[in-house]
């Protein structure tokens, strides 16, 4: 243990320390734009500039190692103007338009701002101009509101090893932008939304999908369909001053219904129905010396990163479309006609943890007819407004069921808001429908956590199967790696874009600490803990499609509605 | 990619017909036989074949005339080319069978093109503005017999043969007089392509001696006790720096040579290794072999292509001669140089902003802890010279710390290279003495100011640098001292500066280029050095450009100047940052009456800020042709044909262009 004297008393620090995160601990809080917990240290924005005793300037406590007896002053006169100095440097090349600002109510430089007591302008001249981009489905960009805190780039680059933006020209004309400052849409981006989960500023943010939900909403001829995600019920509770890690998955069944759409499903249904064929199809591979290992295919970041990055890895994606599709697929297909109504006047939407997913339910392979299956997609971001707009508060609602016949779910379905969830799910349904027989322990605790890879073997029947679960791109990189460099043992993976899986997604509530990410996946594990049906097989309403319309998994109609293809994309990178 | 430099064809020098070594059977003492040979036998032929490689080398031998043609890129720049090819076909034309030399810039660049003619026999005589035109009258009369004194600059002593009675010496001309030349010792003398002249010279010998005598930790501790300080503007001691690597245990470090000089008007660097690749490599190899480097890489501006070139050369010829490669001069010591071109950015000169250009990333600085010299490049211990540091070492290991020390002031041991420029009579490369005055530098060897203008500051030590001021000239040039005028050593760019200058003008100019090159990763630095250039602009603007409240923010601009001069010093990442407000604060410091007066009275002294100039017509000389009403690009003249004009203070920008039109000189700016 080192000892600094931070402020004149004594603060308690470990070796490898940083100074911000010696006096972190010790409750005393710095303020940064740029820091990211775990990523190298930038030192790029000096907002947590501190004076420390025999250092010559201010010293970035983000970046500067805690040293046993180190005098530090972090507050000083000195050391909080030069962040005032600072904030005010950024406001003076800022669009002032903080009231129509997506992030007007939770931007980090405006709270520092306010913290700091900037009150007026004091630096004045040009501002410079840039071209807003909206060309990507997933992801808007404002430079003329970043801050090039970097945090993105990082992001984008140690965590998801994509690396799709970074610092283009120099000076003041420096801009975070793509490979030849094109279109998101063109770039490698695979529109995860890490990004804008780090973003301090409303530089990026998801594009707006409510007028279109709206519109659908007030008009009587349309029939709105929504489904939420299993990872949405367990992070909404958090916009409304519920506490990490609530479900509130009736409660949101309630406001939807209020807020006026004509069905209530759950994305969770269709998780089952997508491991119901996962599971058949990797039984069918292993089988049958299909390509192996196979890899999920529920996450669209991951599928357009392997359709771009890693294409000699297409063989062995999963067929299966994501849940969000197969139950948009099925509404429109099957429902919509058991209903009554036309499916030209079906309006879905899903409600996901993800930004990736508006990009995804623009696929042409996910359209019939030139008719998207799903029609809009909002992030839980966007759901909070919506329900805000409303006028719904959510902690008073009444709980209410989901609509049949897609509102039943297991608690294998809603664990794949979880990383290692779909991997969980499909081992008790592959075991089962190898064996005839339920798994003795269904949970799979060496896939569970937030580990970026897990892995577990298992012999069903003597055979091994070898299995694997990264989250993170940058994670799946080393997997990917490791079966290329001739690594056999494995027969499956799930791949979560996001590090953590969808409960830390890019579509998820802003700004909420590491501890509310592992409060979600607790939450989820509560639900399949104490829930009554735990497979995905064995969820009735499932099965009784199957009776009633699909036939069997991997059928004839399985192939045409549930399934997909991939295809080599080229980016501009 | 960096690039790997192939061996070329150059041979592996077998010192005589019995020697029996080998690039694989390499020879330790390589360098000393060739200086004093044969070592391993006595045998009178071998030792006459040495000593005559060695006069043929040094030019001392054979009866042809010798012609030197300074082709460094500033005698390129002055044509030295066309007088190559002037030269060549005068001899051509006259069967002349005489030596030509291409060598690097001696210095004086303003009496470039340099040409030096050693006839046979005869010492060497350095010829000053020798254009294509001037070569034949040169070498018609000096063949026959007449040497021409207008154009001498001096013959140099010790080069070629019997001196010239009556003919003054190139070391006792006023801009040679006073320098101490040690880095540039072969600089404009020898030929920089040939290993065997840098050889003759005594090159290498330091690197021989130090790979057969010494170990690494006594290297650094020769370096260190020299006081050398790294020439490259922090001026942190050399030898303690290379000591922190040497004690960072890994499996492998890595040198860096610094070559990345981007102050406005410095050329230093470029000089060195354009005149005398070779001495950078050996004070690389001696610094490679301190710290246990294997491979050291040369971080280059792609705008130096000649020095590019000559490096390349040096690089092969020392390979093929077993100074570079594997098992150097049987030591078991190796080392691979690899050239990296920079792509011009300034902040590529910064120590972790290079490295991450060298590692392919974009050049940006990060924050230091960890020091280059425990993590750099790839993650490895390394160091990072610049080449003049360099190029001070093997005369360190060669002569002794103390013959070192002898020279310089009391914490800044050694000479100083400079680059000269500005409006100041002779311009060019000079090496001082540590502790010589900016007067001696500024009046003495550059001549002081032409034209019989007033001196008015000397800039030094680049964007982050500062002005001195006349009343500051006798400042000793030595790191503290500099700094306690507000400027700094820096690389060595010095920029002598007139009466007609704007001081305002100059911060402006830096400033714009400080922020321009900017790296944009901290934002003091991005964005408070753009609002410390457009707080000097709105100095420098005129009423009429004024609206609203910016003639309110130009004062608040002002009053909040030194604070964010401040903060930028205070916080920013890197060193370039942390000095970027140097321009403003050093001109400042002299020259407040001159900001004062742009502030209040918006008036430029130097009638530099176009916009504050204020022009009106004399009625006596205007005859009204209404020329100057016509060329007006803002319509502020007005006036009756034939009748006297005037002009509208309000509308006028202060351009100049009825200066320049009125056939009458009736257009006066005060």
């Amino acid at each position: 243990m080192l000892t600094l004297q931070v402020n004149g008393r004594p603060v308690q620090a470990r070796q490898g320390d940083t100074v911000l995160d010696a006096c972190e601990r010790a409750g005393i809080r710095i303020p940064t734009l740029c820091h990211l917990a775990h990523l190298t240290p930038t030192g790029a924005c000096r907002m947590c500039v501190v004076e420390i005793e025999g250092q010559r300037g201010l010293v970035p406590s983000c970046a500067f190692p805690a040293a046993d007896g180190m005098r530090i002053e972090t507050h000083s006169q000195r050391a909080v103007e030069a962040r005032k100095v600072i904030v005010e440097l950024l406001l003076s090349n800022h669009p002032d338009d903080c009231l129509y600002c997506v992030r007007n109510a939770d931007c980090d430089l405006r709270e520092l701002a306010a913290e700091l007591g900037v009150r007026g302008r004091r630096y004045f001249g040009s501002k410079l101009d840039y071209r807003l981009d909206t060309s990507s489905p997933s992801v808007t960009r404002d430079p003329a509101k970043c801050i090039l805190c970097g945090k993105c780039v990082r992001v984008c680059e140690e965590v998801q090893g994509v690396g799709c933006i970074d610092f283009n020209g120099r000076g003041s004309r420096t801009i975070v932008g793509t490979a030849f400052d094109q279109g998101l849409n063109v770039s490698s981006c695979i529109n995860c939304g890490q990004c804008i989960m780090v973003c301090p500023t409303g530089a990026l943010a998801e594009p707006n999908s409510l007028p279109q939900v709206l519109a659908a909403l007030a008009d009587p001829e349309v029939f709105t369909v929504v489904q939420h995600a299993p990872a949405v019920s367990v992070t909404i509770g958090e916009e409304f001053g519920v506490r990490y890690g609530v479900d509130v998955n009736d409660t949101l069944t309630a406001a939807l219904r209020q807020i006026g759409f004509d069905r209530v499903f759950e994305t969770s249904f269709a998780a089952d129905l997508t491991i119901m064929e996962e599971a058949s199809e990797l039984v069918h591979r292993i089988q049958n010396g299909g390509a192996l290992p196979m890899m999920t295919s529920c996450s669209p970041g991951w599928i357009k990163w392997v359709e771009q990055s890693h294409p000699d890895f297409i063989p062995n994606l999963s067929t299966c479309k994501s849940p969000q599709a197969m139950l948009g697929s099925l509404v429109k297909a099957w429902y919509a006609e058991r209903q009554g109504v036309k499916p030209e006047k079906v309006f879905t939407v899903s409600i996901m943890p993800c930004t990736a997913k508006k990009f995804e339910v623009g696929r042409p392979e996910l359209s019939r007819d030139g008719m998207a299956d799903v029609d809009a997609v909002l992030t839980t971001r966007e759901l909070a407004r919506l329900i805000r707009m409303r006028g719904l508060d959510l902690q008073k609602l009444e709980p209410e069921e989901a609509d049949q016949p897609f509102g039943e779910r297991s608690t294998a379905g809603k664990l794949f808001g979880a990383s290692g969830g779909v991997m969980e799910a499909a081992i008790r349904t592959a075991y089962f429908l190898i064996t005839g027989k339920e798994l003795e322990e269904l949970k799979v605790q060496a896939v569970r956590g937030l580990d970026g890879v897990k892995e577990v073997s298992l012999e069903i029947n003597g055979m091994k199967i070898g299995a694997a679960v990264a989250s993170g791109l940058g994670n799946a990189r080393k997997l990917l790696d490791e079966v290329r460099a001739g690594r056999k043992d494995l027969h499956f993976i799930e791949v979560m874009t996001c590090p953590g899986g969808c409960i830390a997604g890019g579509g998820q509530t802003l700004r909420v600490p590491l501890e509310a990410v592992k409060a979600r996946m607790q939450a989820l594990y509560a639900i399949d803990r104490d829930g009554p049906v735990r497979t995905s097989h064995g969820n009735e309403s499932v099965q009784r499609l199957y009776r009633e319309f699909l036939g069997e998994p991997l059928g004839e109609l399985s192939h045409h509605l549930l399934h997909t293809h991939y295809e080599a994309r080229e980016v501009v990178r | 990619m960096p690039e790997t430099l192939a061996l070329n064809a150059a041979e592996f020098p077998r010192c005589c017909d019995r020697c029996f070594h080998s690039p694989e059977r390499p020879c330790r003492d390589l360098v000393a036989c060739l200086e004093s040979g044969p070592l391993c036998h006595e045998d009178d032929a071998c030792a006459a074949k040495l000593t005559a490689r060695r006069e043929a080398a040094m030019r001392l031998t054979g009866g042809n005339a010798v012609v030197y043609v300074g082709t460094g890129t500033c005698g390129l720049g002055a044509g030295a080319a066309k007088t190559l090819r002037a030269v060549r076909a005068w001899l051509h034309e006259h069967s002349h069978e005489a030596e030509i030399v291409e060598v690097g810039c001696i210095g004086i660049c303003s009496y470039e093109p340099l040409v030096d003619v050693q006839l046979p026999g005869r010492a060497r005589l350095s010829f000053s503005r020798v254009t294509e035109e001037a070569v034949e009258p040169l070498l018609t009369s000096l063949f026959n017999g007449e040497v021409p004194r207008e154009l001498l600059l001096g013959q140099l002593r010790g080069e070629g043969g019997e001196p010239w009675p009556d003919l003054p010496y190139l070391d006792e001309h006023p801009f040679f007089a006073p320098q101490t030349r040690w880095v540039l010792a072969n600089c404009g003398i020898a030929n920089p392509d040939s290993i065997e002249e840098y050889l003759a010279r005594g090159g290498y010998r330091a690197l021989a001696r130090a790979l057969r005598d010494r170990t690494p930790e006594e290297v650094v501790k020769t370096v260190e006790e020299s006081g050398l300080r790294g020439r490259g503007g922090g001026g942190f001691l050399t030898g303690r720096k290379w000591g922190f690597a040497l004690r960072t245990p890994a499996d492998q470090r890595y040198l860096v040579c610094n070559a990345d000089e981007g102050d406005p008007g410095a050329f230093m660097d470029r000089a060195v290794i354009e005149g005398d690749p070779h001495r950078l490599l050996e004070g690389m190899a001696i610094a490679a072999y301190a710290i246990g480097a294997t491979k050291a890489y040369v971080y280059i501006r792609a705008e130096y292509p000649l020095a590019i070139t000559r490096l390349r050369r040096a690089i092969a010829a020392a390979r093929a001669y077993g100074l570079l490669g594997d098992n150097i001069l049987d030591s078991g010591f190796s080392l691979e140089i690899v050239l990296k071109m920079g792509a011009g950015a300034f902040v590529c000169g910064e120590e972790t902003a290079l490295i991450h250009s060298i590692e392919g990333r974009r050049g940006m600085p990060r924050p230091r802890p960890p020091f280059p010299a425990a993590r750099g490049l790839f993650g490895k211990p390394t160091i990072i010279n610049n080449v003049e540091t360099l190029a001070n070492v093997p005369a360190i290991l060669d002569r002794g710390p103390e013959w070192f020390g002898s020279v310089g002031t009391e914490n800044s041991k050694g000479t100083k290279v400079f680059a000269l420029s500005g409006t100041i009579a002779r311009t060019g490369l000079v090496e001082v003495a540590m502790g010589t005055t900016l007067r001696d530098i500024v009046f003495a060897i550059g001549g002081g100011i032409p034209g019989g203008r007033a001196f008015k500051a000397v800039q030094i030590g680049g964007p982050s640098g500062g002005c001195v001021p006349e009343s500051r000239l006798d400042t000793q040039v030595d790191y503290e001292t500099l700094k306690g005028v507000g400027a700094m050593m820096g690389s060595g760019g010095l920029v002598v500066m007139d009466e007609r200058t704007c001081m305002v003008d100059v911060a402006k100019f830096f400033m714009d280029f400080i922020q321009r090159e900017s790296c944009g990763k901290c934002i003091p630095c991005r964005e408070g050095t753009r609002h410390m250039l457009e707080i000097l602009q709105a100095i420098t603007r005129s009423r009429g450009r004024e609206q609203g409240k910016t003639a309110l923010e130009r004062f608040q601009g002002v009053i909040h100047l030194q604070r964010l001069a401040r903060v930028i010093q205070d916080t920013s990442l890197c060193g370039l940052g942390q000095t970027a407000p140097n321009p403003v604060l050093a001109t400042l410091r002299w020259f407040q009456e001159e900001y004062e007066e742009h502030i209040f009275e918006r008036h430029c002294r130097a009638g530099v800020c176009a916009e504050l100039r204020q022009l009106w017509i004399d009625p006596d000389k205007c005859r009204g042709c209404s020329i100057c009403l016509k060329r007006c690009p803002t319509g502020a003249i007005i006036g009756s044909p034939r009748q006297p004009h005037t002009i509208i203070a309000d509308k006028c920008i202060g351009c100049g262009t009825c200066v320049e039109v009125c056939k009458f000189d009736a257009v006066l700016v005060a």
